[in-house]
């Protein structure tokens, strides 16, 4: 390649649109999920480590930015699994067609949010 | 299309090997399986996120060490880093250019998951001992 050429997809000839967002959001989320597997390990190590290990880390938890961070990896985690429910949908090939690329993606934005919601008003009010 | 008169072997025999054709399906189908099978176990373990949250030391090891709950976790901790090593494969092998750099990076990344995963199914196996 002795010039630049433009790469497909062509990020800057193509307007907004939901289904390529969602697409790229679920890659994101995917290395977001996967960074974030450090958090299970650490906390089942602070609690094979002892009880002393276990309270630091839950104080963590419960300090503003820990549950910041918690927030953040439970929206993440419920936006990636609504679109990966989605993606096995269409692993069956239920809803290849552009109508149902927009009303599937709705629904998932849908899920994620009631799932999110649905969670912590769970933890707070039980 | 038009020389392939001139040869003796099928178009089949000729593209046999090529291509994705080799442990592709294999990867695509693995990915699947576990997308599938984190369905149940991650609604499983919000349910025993519920049960944990706001729990002292004791309260948390006593409730892993019930075998249900342990076995949502192990196969949890199996299912999932598994289908993490399965995807953040595919993402290097877009966006990073270098042979060199893809392997490197994959195999790195894959030590790394292999490692939490590793420490995760460990502690697991103590808390359930203690």
């Amino acid at each position: 390649m002795s010039r630049p050429r433009p790469l497909s997809p062509h990020l800057s000839i193509w307007r907004f649109q939901l289904p390529a967002v969602m697409s790229i959001t679920h890659r994101i989320t995917a290395v977001i999920l996967t960074s974030g597997t450090v958090l299970l390990t650490a906390w089942l190590l602070a609690l094979a480590f002892g009880e002393n290990s276990f309270n630091l880390v839950s104080m963590i938890i419960s300090h503003p930015l820990g549950q910041f961070v918690m927030f953040g990896y439970s929206v993440v985690l419920f936006y990636h699994a609504s679109n990966g429910v989605r993606h096995l949908f269409w692993d069956f090939g239920k809803g290849l067609d552009i109508p149902g690329v927009y009303t599937s993606g709705r629904i998932a934005l849908a899920a994620m949010v009631v799932l999110t919601v649905g969670f912590w008003a769970f933890i707070f009010f039980s | 299309m038009a020389r392939s008169t001139n040869s003796m072997r099928t178009p089949l025999a000729k593209v046999r090997g090529l291509g994705s054709a080799k442990s592709g399906v294999h990867h695509w189908w693995h990915q699947r399986l576990t997308a599938i099978a984190m369905v149940p176990l991650v609604l499983s373990a919000i349910y025993l996120v519920f049960r944990i949250a706001g729990s002292d030391y004791n309260q948390a090891i006593s409730l892993l060490q019930n075998p249900f709950h342990a076995a949502i976790l192990l196969l949890l901790i199996i299912t999932g880093f598994w289908h993490c090593m399965l995807g953040i494969q595919v993402v290097i092998e877009d966006y990073v250019g270098s042979e060199w750099g893809r392997i490197t990076s994959i195999m790195i990344v894959k030590a790394i998951l292999i490692l939490l995963a590793t420490l995760s199914a460990l502690s697991l196996f103590k808390i359930v001992s203690i």
